[in-house]
């Protein structure tokens, strides 16, 4: 092959690399950008030139009046709060915290706890759906919020715990040695060494966060009452009820959209790098 | 390599162990571990009208794999649930290597912008993912018409999530568009960890960027392939919420689209003309962690044992 051709070559892979990777762009925002468009448009221009942005002559608010009134978004939106925050306190506290004892102490069966805590991290959590509906019953903790959480810290902590225990390990023992022989308390050394699995615990954080903010199962089996509902069941049903109502569809989706987005935007860096470091190995 | 943590030396009960243990151990265990459990057991049972529950053997699944009302729609939903699989086994895992491979082509800028873009739609809740393209999907609105209309093929439009054929068919592609940030991101991850040298290496000799994937690279991420496919595979035959949103429990048009999760939960719940039914929608959670498991056994037992993992 001479350099020629041999240029040319790569001037037309990097071409039709560009051209792909621009295609894909496309195909992976316009559903998205879509919708946020339409949702400040009135209901004439919708249909006639749902290509266009919103502008001063189409700009309308009409569906998100009617979502708020007709909808309890604001309360669904602090059960979603509330119930991935609480879940996401408890998977990372005992997620730590038994990392930390797998990670550090040499007992026996120490490979088999670990294993056992392993098995949720490939056998979905709802196959057990028909009893853990039983079990909530039985504890009378049907349309609350705890049930949610503590489904929800049960699903999570299992990943949360093997990818812990790997970077725990990595922690230099001099450090936790050098602890010991001051004295400090086994307790005492867990929160010492707590903060240098920080980038570690922000990756789990957001992998596990995901998945419950998003779930539609459980709050549909296990919480579905209007005092208790998430946005993502909210949402769902009022779409579902609401489907011919163009406006108030698009307003809805954009409003279960926007925080997730914003959200995503500001860490997404974090989270790719998370996955691209731990994830693999 | 060998871990070396010392134990600490102590000669007491360590109540400290049980004090870092037991609360992720309990919680696991009641929420998980013993619901998964309960519900095989569960499998062996029925209950009769006053909600007795006695021990039945294997009725329930003789009644689920030859009854005349059950067999179809089991053999239905995992036929379509397979369907479901392979087309994100083909679509959405070689179009997320073939971006991965472009991002980590050394010929493209911009990637960060890219990989941010690629995985948006993974953030999504499947709710508002299925929302949305129902709506670009309906023929009131006209927008898949007005796009096929560009490249002059609006003939081909049709209401396909109405359409017994097309349904399966466009909700995979759906479920595809929503998680191809899975499969890139990963595949992107074990591109970058090839070290350089090798790469330029293959250059110096000549060897163009297809080359040096297909000879070099790829070899080196097959057990990455291994991971995606069977992370797909948990997660097809354990999906729901995307059928259950676009086409309700029933899963239509005539159960077309009805996959596993569908299924269970249309078994357990009831709807319509059917009582819901705890015990067989636990046989049914039990055939469908049957399935689960024998595609785990299966990866670990025989890919990742097979395919050799090359030390970087």
């Amino acid at each position: 092959m001479n350099p020629r051709t041999s240029s040319l070559t790569r001037a037309v892979e990097r071409v039709a690399a560009y051209a792909i990777l621009l295609v894909a762009t496309a195909v992976a925002l316009f559903p998205i950008i879509l919708i946020l468009m339409n949702s400040f448009k009135a209901r004439k221009a919708i249909f006639r030139a749902p290509w266009l942005p919103p502008l001063p002559e189409t700009f309308s608010l009409i569906g998100y009046e009617k979502v708020l009134q007709r909808s309890n978004f604001d309360l669904y939106f602090a059960n979603s709060l509330i119930v991935t925050l609480g879940s996401m306190f408890f998977i990372l506290f005992f997620g730590a915290m038994a990392a930390w004892a797998l990670s550090e102490y040499d007992f026996p069966g120490n490979a088999l706890m670990g294993l056992y805590l392993a098995i949720g991290i490939m056998i979905p959590i709802r196959l057990g759906t028909v009893s853990i509906l039983r079990l909530i019953v039985s504890m009378g903790l049907v349309n609350t919020r705890t049930a949610l959480i503590l489904v929800y810290t049960a699903m999570g902590l299992p990943l949360t715990i093997f990818i812990l225990t790997q970077f725990m390990r990595q922690i230099p023992r001099e450090l936790k040695e050098a602890a010991r022989i001051d004295g400090a308390s086994e307790y005492r050394i867990f929160w010492l060494i707590l903060p240098l699995v920080r980038p570690a615990i922000a990756t789990v954080a957001v992998f596990t966060m995901i998945p419950i903010w998003n779930d539609l199962w459980f709050p549909l089996i296990l919480a579905p009452g209007e005092e208790t509902k998430t946005i993502t069941l909210g949402a769902q049903q009022f779409l579902g009820q609401f489907i011919s109502d163009w406006n108030a569809v698009l307003s809805s989706l954009t409003l279960a959209m926007v925080p997730v987005l914003i959200l995503y935007v500001l860490f997404s860096r974090q989270l790719i790098r998370g996955l691209t470091s731990g994830a693999v190995k | 390599m060998a871990q070396m943590s010392k134990p600490a030396r102590r000669r007491r009960f360590p109540f400290h162990l049980v004090v870092f243990l037991a609360p992720a151990t309990i919680v696991y265990t009641l929420f998980m571990i013993y619901p998964l459990l309960d519900s095989m057991r569960l499998s062996f049972f029925a209950a009769d009208s006053a909600g007795n529950e006695f021990f039945v053997g294997l009725q329930n699944y003789i009644t689920l794999f030859t009854d005349e009302l059950w067999q179809p729609r089991l053999w239905g939903a995992f036929k379509h649930n397979v369907i479901f699989f392979l087309i994100h086994m083909i679509v959405q895992n070689s179009i997320g290597l073939l971006l991965a491979a472009l991002l980590t082509s050394r010929t493209v800028r911009g990637v960060g912008f890219f990989r941010t873009v690629y995985f948006m739609p993974t953030m999504l809740s499947v709710v508002i993912v299925g929302f949305i393209w129902q709506l670009i999907l309906s023929p009131l609105w006209g927008i898949a018409k007005g796009i096929l209309g560009l490249v002059g093929l609006q003939h081909l439009f049709q209401p396909w999530l109405g359409l017994e054929g097309p349904a399966l068919i466009a909700l995979s592609l759906i479920s595809v568009w929503q998680f191809i940030g899975i499969p890139m991101m990963l595949f992107y991850a074990t591109l970058i960890s090839i070290p350089d040298e090798l790469i330029e290496a293959a250059t110096v000799d000549g060897a163009g960027g297809w080359q040096i994937f297909w000879r070099i690279k790829f070899p080196l991420i097959l057990p990455t392939v291994g991971i995606v496919a069977i992370l797909t595979y948990v997660g097809n035959f354990n999906a729901f919420d995307l059928i259950y949103t676009t086409q309700g429990a029933l899963a239509g048009p005539n159960f077309s689209t009805d996959i596993m999760g569908t299924f269970f939960y249309r078994t357990f719940f009831g709807q319509q003309l059917q009582l819901g039914n705890p015990t067989m929608g636990a046989t049914v959670a039990t055939v469908m962690f049957l399935i689960i498991l024998i595609g785990v056994l299966l990866y670990m037992f025989f890919y990742q044992r097979r395919v050799q993992t090359y030390e970087l």
